[in-house]
């Protein structure tokens, strides 16, 4: 009854070949191998990971036995660095214990045993400076077009704000270089889960409540294989303008941009005759707002006027709100099609701006800077005419009908005939 | 009543001890023999993780993420999707669990059937979704919402639930079933390049690019010319022959048997 057709890796190689198939971008791709993953687990070792509350041990021998296990999983490409925050400074001067975050295992191909020795000889200790080891993790990952990602271990809320962890990651993520931070709680109270889920809100990470050792381990290991999976697809940052005339010319491709609340923000994108423009915009919702939002994208002609729209309205929890549209040249650029034709074959492409907006709305003590981070999708295809299929039919019931009616007909002549034939002989 | 199935579903698998078996095998779609399994789920549009029709997924995920798959669609086919997210651990209150399905724009597509956006209570062990497309269309006017081939996204998510629970372990069994393959004619139309989103990072341009000379699209060979089964010109000219015979056949009934 199930009819299951496993799509082929035929179909998978045309829709991959095809999708590439759009105009060649001005620059052409750079054909260097693509950076390796890198990935930077932060784990807290102040004084509170003493605690011995995880299956009766204490939260960082926990911690330090996962750290084992995933030095010893970790897939051979993966670059990995280690830094620790509120490990050595044993006094009580704040100023001094929130400056307390280093760098035990530089990010890089990872020496197991060295790393290793490094995590066994980790004593909880000090402040919690998770804002600082955030910042300096984001230096120790460095700038580059691929994704970098930072596994936070904590479980204690920060002690030294300002700068307050969350509007530090908000920060992070806005600087260019695409960066996820993904946050672990060992153990965590209220307001250690408040503040780790606004981290991870804030970049695109995830947040997870580990009970147990075993928690621990697979989370960490999973996150790290993630890294090595999607560290790639990484979006170019592009700054939109509040003007059509102005804004940025994209070729096909992924782009990222951050718009602040009921912002506009254009972009244009050059279409030829019998191409079409395929485009889609997420919007993060990387902070609180109000219970109900939307997004709206729309493609205008030079002079402003609409060609298409695609919005999408949502309410509650979400990650990404999003909205695509198609768009291809019709009509009234059917002329210039035609002009192609005529001895002199210069065709001007049609720039068509496209205005991502938005109807989020801030809650009561949401920063509106940053703006929200803005993923823009391009792409350029060959248009696909209306079919002008022939006024004939198909199915089952069509050779029924015509079946019958050649039935009727051959019928009704042959009874035709025999009155005729009759009727003649009697004369 | 819904929930009144869940908590009885509930009760019953409380009941049957821990013999937690995927509740996903209750639903419609089964995985095709010798699909090999996918333990890996995306957090974003970008980073989805592919998968393709009769692939069983299961995946540990934490309370509150929100996970992410592509699988690819041809004409005329119909996908379902069924999951099933397992607690092994308590939680405080009800949540509200979602399935959403987008295509290669990110446009939102429409379930015919099944539960997209179900509500369970503290006590429920697992919670099951399911949700039904449209056929996808061969062909649409780019105006127009209608699903397209391509590649569509599934994502899973809690939007509802009380927030001291998020964090904690569960696991998500996940199914995409073609349900029904119609095929589709050349005749209907046919998209130039299928909804493949494209992931590459893109290219900001200096200037608008120069047009290159129009590789000329030859290649109208025979193939091309001869209609291909299943089309109306086949269909048509089949059914215009069987009428020619009943006909006949018609004709010849009305003749006296004695005359011969």
């Amino acid at each position: 009854m199930i009819n299951f057709r496993r799509s082929s890796a035929v179909l998978l190689g045309l829709l991959a070949t095809t999708a590439l198939a759009g105009p060649v971008p001005a620059q052409a791709d750079e054909e260097t191998a693509p950076e390796p993953p890198r990935v930077e687990l932060v784990l807290d070792v102040s004084g509170s990971m003493r605690a011995a509350d995880i299956d009766g041990r204490s939260r960082i021998s926990v911690a330090q036995q996962a750290f084992n296990e995933v030095v010893d999983a970790l897939p051979e490409e993966t670059q990995l660095g280690i830094r620790v925050l509120g490990a050595t400074y044993r006094g009580q001067d704040k100023k001094v214990g929130c400056k307390d975050t280093q760098q035990i295992v530089p990010v890089g191909p990872v020496d197991r045993s060295a790393a290793k020795a490094a995590v066994a000889t980790l004593r909880p200790t000090g402040f919690t400076p998770v804002g600082l080891a955030l910042r300096s993790a984001a230096q120790d990952l460095g700038t580059g077009a691929t994704t970098r990602r930072i596994v936070l271990i904590t479980d204690g809320e920060d002690t030294c704000a300002p700068p307050d962890p969350c509007e530090v990651a908000r920060e992070l993520a806005a600087q260019g270089t695409s960066l996820v931070v993904d946050t672990l709680g060992l153990a965590p109270d209220e307001k250690v889960r408040r503040q780790l889920l606004c981290i991870a809100n804030a970049t695109g990470g995830t947040y997870t409540a580990a009970q147990s050792a075993e928690e621990l381990t697979d989370r960490i290991k999973q996150l790290v294989e993630r890294a090595g999976d999607t560290h790639t697809r990484a979006p170019t940052v592009v700054g939109g303008t509040s003007a059509c005339d102005s804004a940025p010319l994209l070729a096909p491709g992924v782009y990222a941009d951050r718009e602040a609340f009921s912002e506009h923000r254009y972009y244009r994108v050059p279409i030829r005759p019998g191409q079409e423009l395929r485009a889609s915009v997420s919007m993060a919702l990387d902070r609180a707002v109000n219970r109900d939002y939307g997004v709206l994208l729309r493609a205008t002609a030079a002079d402003g006027r609409e060609l298409v729209r695609g919005a999408d309205a949502g309410s509650g929890r979400a990650d990404v709100l999003s909205a695509g549209l198609r768009w291809s040249a019709t009509a009234d650029d059917e002329d210039a099609a035609e002009a192609e034709e005529s001895p002199a074959p210069i065709v001007e492409p049609t720039t068509v701006c496209l205005v991502v907006s938005n109807s989020f709305a801030p809650r009561p003590g949401t920063a509106a800077t940053p703006g929200m981070p803005v993923e823009l999708t391009i792409d350029v295809v060959p248009a696909a005419p209306a079919p002008d299929g022939p006024d004939l039919g198909r199915g089952w019931m069509l050779l029924l009908l015509l079946t019958v009616a050649g039935l009727i007909t051959g019928l009704l002549a042959g009874l035709l005939t025999r009155w005729w034939v009759a009727t003649w002989r009697e004369n | 009543m819904r929930t009144a199935l869940f908590r009885s579903m509930a009760a019953l698998l409380a009941a049957g001890g821990a013999a937690l078996l995927p509740a996903a095998a209750l639903a419609a779609p089964t995985p095709s023999p010798g699909a090999t399994p996918v333990n890996r789920a995306g957090t974003s549009f970008l980073s989805a993780t592919p998968i393709t029709a009769g692939q069983p997924v299961r995946v540990d995920a934490s309370l509150g993420d929100h996970l992410y798959w592509s699988f690819p669609a041809t004409a005329g086919q119909v996908h379902e999707i069924s999951a099933t997210v397992t607690f092994p651990k308590g939680r405080s209150g009800a949540s509200t669990w979602t399935v959403d399905v987008f295509d290669g724009l990110r446009r939102r597509q429409a379930c015919t059937a099944g539960a997209q956006t179900p509500t369970v209570d503290a006590k429920a062990s697992n919670v099951v979704l399911g949700c039904t497309l449209r056929e996808v269309r061969p062909w649409a006017e780019p105006w127009s919402a209608d699903p397209l081939p391509g590649t569509y996204v599934i994502r899973l998510s809690v939007i509802d639930l009380p927030e001291p629970d998020l964090g904690a372990p569960i696991d998500v069994d996940l199914l995409v079933g073609t349900i029904a393959d119609r095929g589709a004619s050349a005749d209907d139309g046919e998209l130039a390049a299928p909804l493949v989103p494209n992931t590459k990072a893109g290219t900001v341009l200096n200037a608008v690019p120069p047009v290159d000379a129009e590789a000329d699209d030859e290649g109208d060979s025979l193939a091309d010319w001869l209609p291909d089964l299943g089309s109306r010109w086949v269909w048509t000219g089949i059914g215009g022959a069987l009428a020619a015979v009943a006909g006949v056949f018609g004709f010849a009934m009305t003749r006296r048997p004695r005359r011969r």
